[in-house]
């Protein structure tokens, strides 16, 4: 006869309010901890579907998602040209929020080259886009329509096409749109603000005097096409030629004084441990607190349940029992709580985590590692009943 | 043989100037088959008496020899299992009947025959045979919340009987029941020792319920006072 289960089943009530609490404490466990395997999805998005050897960026910066990087998009040409190196396509990369249906709308928007890679890596409904202008391919957690206008900039940008889940490092859905309108739209002033920089560089130069006024004014053309100019791109990816070295290729790179070539997995553990490794470590402070108020509580609970049968304790001594059968008593009630409290919690955010803000992400040996610490937990919170339970004397069922 | 053979038993709480003499050179014996009362006031030493023979308290001098193993002499003896003794030849029954809350009427029998080493199937059947034959029958199913005082009485007397010992302890097993559950308790246990050739210790204070006994024993500061033997009144205490 299993007394635990009866004790439970005679208790049911009780047991079920407890195990649903402790259950709500150990979703939040959970999810916790899927939102840190969320983060370094998210973080690691955009870097695996661009597939790219090399991330050349602005020399002593990390590159485009851990700082500004700028360098000009025609060093794609020369980037090709290295041996070992098989593709070089230019991307960029920009946060934007606009304001939508009434609500703030916040997206990470790519720019790529229609004949490079970086672009949507899969895409679920609609097409890829085709024309080099005014055509948007967005994630499905922007939740857009296909043939939806958005607003960027100077010019309406049509969805063509609905890609999967691609976020950026903080967790907002991308789009992507062709390089020359990303770069529009990153970098293309408005019309009053480039009227009034060409007729400040034209002052500027009228005033010198070396300069006859017909070379001022070639001068300030000039000057102003340069700063007008939109070809400019946070950073240039590479895929490398089958058996390239990849270390031969960054220090040739490295060689050209304005350029830092990152290769894939010092990208990667720029974005993992430069990144993400403050709310990693805050996460595992929560859940740690949270384990040892759920370790704190699993015992107060078969603490007060022992206290509550010293005298059935008391009485099983007297007739006869073995320390086995008590301690065997106490230890199931405390796992099976945590059985059911882990149960009832991993159903909870099995159900509910498509609907939290962020990107949960379960993964199965998480949640084994997770279910084997509440185990432990469970037997050693158990051990403070066990030893009160030992230490009644047989003696104490007698009496009124 | 004797079914319980006790021998100058005595019992002292603490030591130095602080020690209590709770029972001082106790001797009785005790038949198979016999209705024993151990009768005293409150704070007599009858229940330290029960004790020691019930294998809870260990004697400090003396003797007990329990279904003739001796198992005390001067404290307990090298290599006697006590709980196992406890499990095979003692029964026992309490003054608040001591049911497990979340057991049913049936499964508070077989919990104790399970203790025994009874499998499952072989101690429901038993069970269920103990309890009818005490007339609870019809509440086998029930927890100990929804019966009668009497009736969980008699649920506690079938668990000590589970395992058939040879002895039965009762701590006043009348004292929470009205007199007349109270008596039919003492007439269910001199059916039971008869029938079962059990000896039956039953420590009481209340002499209303001494009727039928084949012995009473008289406990008073710690002392067998007075012994009488079947049919004879018991008298008041000195």
């Amino acid at each position: 006869m299993n007394l635990a289960f009866r004790d439970i089943r005679y208790h049911r009530g009780r047991f079920i309010l407890t195990s649903i609490g402790l259950g709500l404490l150990l979703g939040v466990v959970i999810s916790m901890g899927g939102i840190y395997r969320g983060l370094f999805a998210d973080a690691l998005a955009v870097l695996q579907h661009t597939g790219a050897d090399l991330w050349v960026v602005q020399q002593d910066t990390n590159g485009p998602f851990a700082e500004s990087s700028r360098i000009p998009e025609d060093l794609k040409y020369r980037i090709r040209g290295v041996p070992g190196v098989a593709q070089a396509s230019p991307l960029s990369f920009q946060t934007i929020q606009i304001e939508r249906q009434g609500k703030q709308f916040r997206f990470f928007l790519i720019g790529y080259d229609l004949g490079g890679f970086g672009g949507p890596p899969g895409i679920i409904a609609g097409r890829q886009i085709r024309q080099k202008h005014y055509e948007m391919v967005a994630a499905k957690a922007m939740k857009l329509q296909l043939g939806e206008k958005i607003r960027l900039g100077q010019h309406d940008y049509t969805v063509v096409g609905i890609t999967g889940k691609v976020v950026s490092s903080g967790g907002d859905p991308a789009a992507y749109v062709t390089l020359p309108d990303a770069q529009e739209i990153q970098f293309k002033k408005d019309n009053d603000a480039i009227r009034n920089n060409r007729a400040r560089i034209g002052a500027d130069l009228a005033r010198d005097a070396s300069l006859a006024p017909s070379q001022a004014a070639l001068l300030a053309g000039k000057l102003s096409a340069a700063s007008e100019s939109t070809h400019t791109v946070n950073t240039v990816v590479a895929r490398l030629a089958p058996g390239a070295d990849l270390e031969a290729v960054q220090q040739r790179i490295s060689r050209w004084n304005h350029l830092r070539p990152i290769s894939n997995q010092q990208q990667r553990d720029i974005l993992t441990k430069g990144m993400i490794e403050k709310a990693r470590m805050q996460l595992g402070l929560f859940r740690v607190i949270l384990l040892t108020i759920s370790a704190v509580i699993i015992a107060l609970i078969i603490y007060t349940s022992t206290l509550d049968k010293l005298r059935v304790i008391a009485t099983l001594k007297l007739i006869g029992s073995q320390n086995r059968v008590i301690v065997g008593m106490i230890l199931q009630q405390s796992l099976l709580m945590g059985v059911i409290a882990y149960g009832i919690g991993y159903l909870l955010i099995l159900f509910t985590y498509e609907k939290f803000p962020r990107r949960i992400v379960l993964e199965g040996g998480d949640l084994r590692a997770l279910f084997a610490i509440v185990m432990v937990i469970c037997t050693v919170s158990s051990f403070v009943g066990i030893r009160k339970a030992l230490k009644v004397e047989p003696a104490e069922a007698l009496g009124g | 043989m004797y079914a319980v053979e006790v021998e100058k038993l005595t019992k002292i709480y603490g030591s130095g100037e602080t020690a209590v003499t709770a029972i001082a050179d106790a001797t009785l014996q005790v038949k198979p088959g016999e209705l024993v009362a151990i009768l005293g006031p409150s704070g007599s030493g009858k229940t330290t008496l029960l004790t020691c023979i019930g294998l809870i308290n260990e004697p400090t001098h003396g003797k007990v020899t329990i279904d003739g193993v001796a198992v005390a002499d001067e404290g307990w003896l090298p290599g006697t299992d006590l709980k196992r003794m406890r499990r095979e030849r003692l029964g026992f029954i309490f003054q608040a009947h001591n049911l497990i809350p979340f057991l049913s009427a049936l499964e508070n029998v077989m919990v104790a025959l399970e203790i025994n080493g009874v499998s499952g199937g072989e101690a429901k059947r038993r069970a269920g045979e103990l309890l009818g034959a005490l007339n609870l029958g019809h509440r086998l199913h029930n927890y100990p919340s929804s019966l009668s005082g009497g009736e969980a009485q008699r649920v506690a007397i079938a668990r000590a009987l589970a395992n058939k010992p040879k002895v039965i302890l009762a701590d006043e097993p009348t004292a929470a029941l009205d007199t007349e559950n109270g008596k039919n308790v003492m007439a269910l246990l001199k059916t039971l020792a008869v029938e079962n050739h059990s000896a039956i210790l039953v420590v009481t204070h209340d002499h209303r319920m001494v009727e039928g006994f084949d012995r009473i024993f008289q406990v008073h500061d710690g002392r067998i006072a007075r012994e009488t033997g079947r049919q004879e009144e018991a008298p008041p205490f000195p």
